[in-house]
């Protein structure tokens, strides 16, 4: 049993994850997915928030938001699957498809403010 | 029989050939649905799940830059479907909750001793609060000054 194990890796990604989605999450989804669209605030126009995307530092910015939460929820879920709904026995499945989705998205988003310009 | 320590075989089980059977009673599927501590666990965790939904918007948000202002308005316009929109809402009070709970985890994940005496949980998680009200002030700021 006492085989050494990447569960610290894997929850120090979950804990940097969990902060940042409490963190950045409320605000960004208040307002693109709330405010701008009821109208209850002026959504920035495309070339205002390109000139944002622009900056390295935004897209370092946008990247984290995308990928450390996404390790969160591959943490949490996977332990979800595990203890809430008892389905122990797909360790394995689940745990490629959880962390597996959390390299892809990670991949995506990347790719995505690599090739924006 | 030769004993080592007296004390701890006193009262021991007689040796058999045979390991134990563990006593496990059998956990129903939906364990948590009985308590509010249970529910409430089983909500922080769920949090999650939303947690991934925003990741796939903003993954969408981007990929529409990406691609230019008419991919920008359909994004807004997809964005503004009633149905994404009760999404949103729901997500936000599931990730609002996760806020809450992390912050309020951190006095229990590393209490804080000052002169011997614990640092009340309030005065450390208080910390995070500000930093979140000023971290959205700014957000908010650079999007729509």
């Amino acid at each position: 049993m006492a085989k050494p194990s990447n569960e610290a890796f894997f929850w120090m990604l979950f804990s940097a994850g969990g902060v940042v989605a409490a963190m950045l999450i409320p605000v960004q989804l208040f307002l693109f997915g709330i405010a701008f669209p009821m109208g209850w605030l002026q959504a920035p126009s495309y070339e205002n928030l390109m000139s944002l995307v622009r900056l390295p530092l935004v897209r370092i910015y946008f990247f984290i938001l995308c990928s450390l939460p996404l390790f969160h929820w591959a943490h949490r879920f996977r332990y979800t699957l595990y203890d809430g709904l008892k389905v122990k026995h797909l360790t394995g499945l689940i745990f490629v498809l959880c962390y597996g989705g959390a390299l892809l998205g990670t991949g995506i988003a990347a790719y995505l403010l690599w090739t924006i310009s | 029989m030769p004993t080592v320590n007296e004390g701890t075989t006193k009262g021991a089980p007689s040796y058999t050939e045979f390991h134990p059977r563990w006593y496990r009673p059998r956990v129903s599927v939906y364990w948590w649905l009985g308590e509010w501590h249970y529910l409430k666990f089983i909500l922080r965790e769920l949090s999650s799940v939303f947690v991934a939904i925003f990741v796939v918007e903003t993954l969408f948000l981007l990929s529409a830059l990406r691609d230019g202002p008419q991919a920008y308005a359909y994004f807004q316009a997809w964005m503004r479907n009633p149905l994404v929109i009760v999404l949103n809402i729901v997500s936000f009070f599931f990730i609002v909750f996760h806020t809450i709970t992390w912050f309020n985890l951190a006095p229990s994940a590393m209490p804080v001793r000052l002169g011997g005496k614990r640092v009340p949980g309030a005065l450390i998680a208080a910390p995070s609060y500000v930093a979140w009200l000023v971290v959205s002030g700014f957000l908010c700021w650079v999007l729509l000054h």
